[in-house]
């Protein structure tokens, strides 16, 4: 018996949601008092050992440079076999981008109840069940697994990673390796750039900033924080900023410790992308904006003249 | 080429959300329903400009669900389509409903099955993914582009920091996302139209689900904005150090 845990890559590095996947996988295999392995498909840079700080006993890996482009087709067939050869009855993966796509196939192929999109561990004292956001985060669900495997994909950014002295044992593991059906023809990403999903610290900007050309505030402070940066639907809609950075119903959800908007009013729409932010500050200069009820601390006032008195600030506690 | 657009029923994204019957669940009452975005704006507006461009697709529209999702079915049918397909059945977990629409897909023998990436509802993004699983077709989900050239797809699919462009033979599962069309009003002509295309009600496949609801539960309620003063945001600096612990 185990729980196995999906670690997924990029650039030859795990990436922060796997670990936080690992440590997550790890906590479960404890509960349930049995082993915790780490799958890995691919080649990497990182020590694979070093997973036992999240708390992995084994990591297993196929390493196939081909794997590195991602098939879901191909992998939930590799991963499917290892929890058969490692009699695995969870499987922990992220609820990132790949796992999004790798988890409901897999949850197809092993007739295994699947929660996208977990947010804590299970309660497993007499049944399982799983809670997850629903709603767009405006509430939550205690899903009920009731297949014999089971399959959970963690939110990003809802586990923290926990860093233990331990050392995983790392082995190759002979998987059957289907053809990829799906041919990666190139790659364009964002250089020197926090992704959003995994960014722990957000600087977002709306129409209140008045356009493209005032965004250098939102940058200087994103750069001091080492934080991603957003914006609102009509910011992306205008071409103010790239579609990838809008954040709410019909964009990307995110789930940072800090959500910093600035003049962002908050229509329920773009709340919907933001509301598992653990703090979430507003600065908008209407008293009225419906932002300032989601928020934990505000600020009244225009974002002109409010914001480069935070940058300074900010500096200063840098000792920048 | 045959296109199937699966198309989900969500509350209005502006809907309150509360439970009843101990939490187990959504209080309904006075809900304004609508097609969820990601299948009405990207899957079935992008399906339908395949459609403009090749008058020959065949473009379906599938839901799960009772009679009471018709009148959704039918503002979709109003966007475009040439029928849509009900399967009769309550709709359960993401697996229940996968397996009707792969059936669905089987028998009506199509060649690219369309959903949004998520419901903005239950928020699986899992339909996609096992209705490829259990056809055994390639899947590329969250994708922002979408091409048709004979057999062949090329897509562009959302990575961590940036995007990949991707290619695959069809028949094929995808998954749409923001970028990949833009939101259509339906005209007049469209709306009447809809009445009298076909909406075919199936009876569904026996499928065991995997998955159930034991309760839902509201987030806490924030304890309330603490406002600093606009001629003093040195504070708000000092409390995200020192008392949110956050910077």
């Amino acid at each position: 018996m185990s729980v196995l845990v999906y670690i997924d890559h990029t650039d030859g590095e795990i990436k922060k949601s796997s670990l936080e996947a690992a440590s997550y996988g790890a906590q479960l295999a404890s509960q349930l008092g049995v082993a915790a392995h780490g799958l890995v498909l691919g080649t990497l840079n990182a020590d694979l050992s070093a997973l036992g700080k999240q708390g992995l006993q084994k990591v297993h890996q196929v390493k196939n440079d081909s794997l590195n482009q991602f098939d879901p087709g191909q992998q939930a067939v590799m991963v499917a076999e290892a929890v058969t050869s490692l009699a695995a009855t969870v499987v922990v993966v992220s609820n990132n981008v790949t796992g999004k796509a790798l988890g409901p196939r897999l949850s197809a192929r092993l007739k295994a109840g699947l929660v996208a999109g977990a947010v804590a561990l299970p309660d497993t004292s007499n049944s399982f069940v799983v809670k997850k956001a629903v709603f767009s985060g405006k509430a939550f669900a205690q899903v009920a697994v009731s297949s014999p495997i089971k399959i959970i994909a963690l939110t990003p950014n809802a586990f923290s990673v926990s860093n233990g002295d331990g050392s995983a044992e790392v082995a190759d593991i002979n998987l059957t390796v289907p053809a990829a059906k799906i041919k990666v023809t190139g790659t364009n990403k964002i250089k020197g750039q926090i992704p959003l999903s995994e960014a722990e610290l957000v600087v977002s900007g709306g129409r209140g900033l008045k356009g493209p050309e005032n965004w250098g505030m939102i940058e200087e402070l994103a750069d001091l924080l080492g934080a991603a940066t957003a914006c609102s639907r009509p910011v992306a809609d205008s071409h103010w900023r790239p579609h990838h950075e809008h954040v709410g119903q019909t964009g990307g959800a995110v789930a940072p410790n800090l959500y910093f908007a600035v003049g962002i009013s908050g229509a329920i729409q773009h709340l919907a992308g933001v509301n598992r932010s653990k703090v979430i500050v507003v600065i908008n200069k209407d008293p009225e904006a419906p932002f300032f009820k989601a928020a934990d601390y505000g600020i009244v006032g225009d974002a002109f003249e409010v914001m480069p008195k935070i940058i300074d600030s900010v500096k200063k506690l840098k000792g920048k | 080429m045959k296109i199937l657009v699966c198309i989900s029923k969500t509350p209005d994204t502006t809907a309150k959300i509360a439970f009843t019957d101990n939490n187990t669940k959504f209080a309904t009452e006075g809900v304004q329903w609508i097609i969820n975005p990601y299948d009405e704006w990207y899957a079935l507006v992008r399906a339908i400009e395949l459609k403009e461009k090749d008058p020959t697709t065949v473009l379906h529209l599938v839901n799960v669900g009772g009679a009471e999702n018709d009148a959704i079915i039918r503002k979709a049918l109003a966007l475009g389509g040439d029928e849509a397909i009900r399967v009769n059945i309550e709709s359960q977990d993401s697996f229940t409903i996968a397996s009707q629409i792969a059936q669905v897909a089987k028998d009506g023998g199509y060649d690219l099955v369309f959903t949004g990436k998520e419901t903005i509802d239950y928020n699986g993004s899992s339909i996609g993914g096992m209705v490829a699983e259990l056809l055994d077709w390639p899947y590329v989900s969250l994708a922002t582009k979408l091409d048709i050239e004979g057999s062949n797809a090329k897509l562009t699919r959302e990575i961590e920091g940036g995007e990949e462009t991707v290619e695959a033979s069809l028949p094929l599962v995808v998954s749409a996302q923001k970028g990949m069309a833009e939101q259509r009003i339906p005209n007049m002509k469209g709306i009447m139209g809809a009445r009298t295309k076909p909406l075919k009600v199936v009876e569904p496949v026996a499928v065991e689900a995997l998955t159930s609801i034991a309760g839902f539960e509201l987030p806490p309620a924030k304890a309330g904005v603490k406002l600093v003063p606009a001629d003093n945001p040195e504070e708000l600096v000092r409390l995200l150090h020192e008392e949110a612990k956050v910077i």
